[in-house]
């Protein structure tokens, strides 16, 4: 097997779950969140995780970046297990994030300049060549080296998020995890952000773990996708054939939800029985396929 | 002059801030119909906020203030009427459905208490009145019209009690209480998941369809224009730049503000526009 084709990253199994609290201070069971989730991505591939809300979404993600412990299962990068050193120093040199609101993720008494010098300082970074790194990471994702000095405060949304694009490569990680990037974003700034992130990931050889909400989107951009739904991934393949034949039902609900502005997307919707004329939700699909199930011969559709 | 239900006429609004003045929307009109169903679509800071604010009366006026123009509702202007009429209209025969049902609902009342006080302050601003009881149970009647399953408990609930789409089919019945002819939705399902934001829109379509509303649909989401209106105005720097009926606007944007903003949405087939696949390095 060459190097180009051995996955990057590997999860294997992954479970998390957290106490829920019950009353003076004791706990009242558990939850999980991420239930035995598995999958693998491609060195220099884009794999996509769509759920909803609750879905684990964001929770794989940070046990990824190391800022939750998993609570089973093992992580996988090049091959080697890394989930004792998961937020670890050396690990944060492979592994790095992008966060969803860039107003918040930077912070605003520190100028551009001095927030990305902050992984350089942590990883060691010649203190001499600091400035020109900078300038060059401004200059990959398309920013003028001056806003170095300048504060978030005097950015548009666009080019905050491009900040934490260099941020998040400053150490030249070899995995980014994009946890939904854009969804602060007005749609033609999200069409640029997305168009440089593709670019960057073929010239630096990136691995992108894509978390998102955004179907549409996640067709677009990555080329293997996870579906899941309450901690478990339902449905898994490369995008375009997960979009156009979708085997669960709960990807064929997401797919028919999703507002679409041609008719040829309208085509590719799949049709989801009405229940007592509403759209059902997921749920309810799935407790009626299941009774489907129990009572007709099965049958694939 | 146009008969339409709701008319905005040539309205220019600035806002005023430390002594500055800066224009916000640049004679801006519009027109909905009685029985139609209108998008207004813009990016952030495009001015339909702005826009339906003046309509529905929401500007803090001061820092807003509006320099011309004029908001035409059944053939009186709102602007010039006085304000004790106005608000006979606002809340009333045009109405709204707020978009954030996490903040737009008060916690510390149940759905009911909400519902009533509504409804209450609506029929005194028309000098009607009814008792508790018949306030409680129109309550009751428009929640079963928003497909509650069960009205009663609904109504004894705390917003918290409910899930998102839940407190988004209340923030419908809020708007539906008074029957109203107008409906204007701002952005309705955006804080909700995918498949909860379909439910809504299919609701608020089958709502107005079945009602005859007038319905004003502002948003950002090209696909909900698409999904829910027949006639399109679209926004941008605080100017229409462009209006068309819904299917002709996709079919061919006469702007190349429009064709940019079309571009730019993600197909869910995958395919891109020519524009975007030479511009890409």
């Amino acid at each position: 097997m060459n190097a180009r084709q051995s996955p990057l990253l590997e999860v294997v199994d992954l479970v998390k779950t957290f106490p829920i609290a019950g009353a003076f201070g004791g706990r009242a069971g558990e939850m999980t969140a991420v239930d035995h989730v598995s999958f693998s991505i491609r060195r220099g591939g884009v794999y996509g995780l769509a759920g909803e809300s609750g879905s684990g979404k964001s929770t794989i993600a940070r046990m990824i970046m190391g800022l939750f412990q998993p609570t089973g299962g093992d992580v996988l990068l090049s091959g080697a297990n890394i989930t004792g050193t998961l937020g670890t120093r050396a690990h944060s040199r492979q592994v790095q994030m992008v966060f969803q609101n860039p107003g918040s993720s930077l912070n605003p008494r520190r100028t551009i300049g001095q927030s990305i010098a902050v992984p350089l300082e942590a990883h060691g970074h010649p203190r001499a060549d600091r400035r020109r790194r900078i300038s060059e990471l401004l200059d990959m994702v398309q920013l003028p080296a001056s806003f170095a000095d300048r504060y978030p405060h005097e950015l548009s949304g666009g080019q905050k998020q491009r900040v934490a694009i260099a941020r998040a490569l400053a150490v030249a990680p070899q995995l980014v995890v994009l946890d939904e990037p854009t969804s602060a974003l007005d749609v033609s700034v999200q069409a640029r952000v997305i168009e440089l992130l593709t670019s960057l990931g073929r010239q630096l050889d990136l691995t992108y773990l894509f978390i998102s909400h955004d179907l549409s989107l996640m067709r677009n951009f990555a080329d293997e996708v996870g579906v899941l739904y309450r901690g478990r991934i339902v449905e898994s393949g490369p995008t375009a054939r997960v979009f156009e034949q979708p085997e669960h039902d709960y990807t064929r609900l997401l797919i028919a939800s999703v507002p679409v502005i041609s008719a040829e997307e309208e085509a590719l919707r799949p049709t989801i029985p009405l229940i007592d004329g509403e759209i059902p939700t997921a749920e309810k699909l799935l407790a009626l396929r299941e009774s489907q199930r129990a009572t007709e011969v099965p049958k694939r559709t | 002059m146009s008969d339409a239900l709701l008319s905005v006429r040539d309205l220019s609004v600035e806002f005023t801030t430390y002594g500055r003045t800066q224009p916000v929307l640049h004679g801006v009109s519009l027109d909905v119909p009685a029985r139609s169903h209108v998008a207004l679509v813009g990016e952030s800071g495009s001015g339909k906020t702005v826009t339906m604010k003046s309509i529905m009366g929401l500007l803090h006026m001061p820092p807003a203030s509006i320099s011309s123009g004029a908001i035409l509702y059944d053939g009186r202007d709102l602007l010039t009427m006085p304000r004790r009429e106005r608000l006979k209209l606002t809340g009333t025969d045009m109405s709204m459905v707020f978009q954030d049902p996490m903040s737009s609902l008060n916690p510390v009342f149940t759905i009911a208490d909400q519902m009533s006080t509504i409804l209450k302050y609506a029929d005194r601003r028309l000098g009607r009145s009814r008792s508790r009881r018949e306030r409680m149970q129109r309550v009751l009647e428009v929640l079963a019209q928003v497909r509650m399953r069960e009205p009663e408990r609904v109504a004894r609930s705390y917003p918290i009690m409910l899930s998102g789409g839940m407190r988004q089919r209340v923030l419908i019945a809020m708007a539906l209480l008074s029957e109203p002819r107008l409906l204007i939705a701002d952005e309705p399902g955006t804080a909700l998941d995918v498949t909860t934001q379909a439910q809504i829109l299919k609701l608020l379509k089958d709502l107005v369809e079945e009602r005859g509303l007038a319905l004003l649909m502002i948003t950002h989401n090209l696909g909900v224009v698409r999904e829910t209106s027949d006639y399109v105005y679209v926004m941008h720097k605080g100017v229409v730049v462009e209006e068309a009926p819904t299917a002709e606007l996709f079919a061919a944007p006469k702007v190349a503000y429009t064709r940019a903003l079309i571009d730019a949405v993600p197909r869910l087939t995958g395919a891109r526009p020519a524009e975007r696949t030479e511009a890409a390095p």
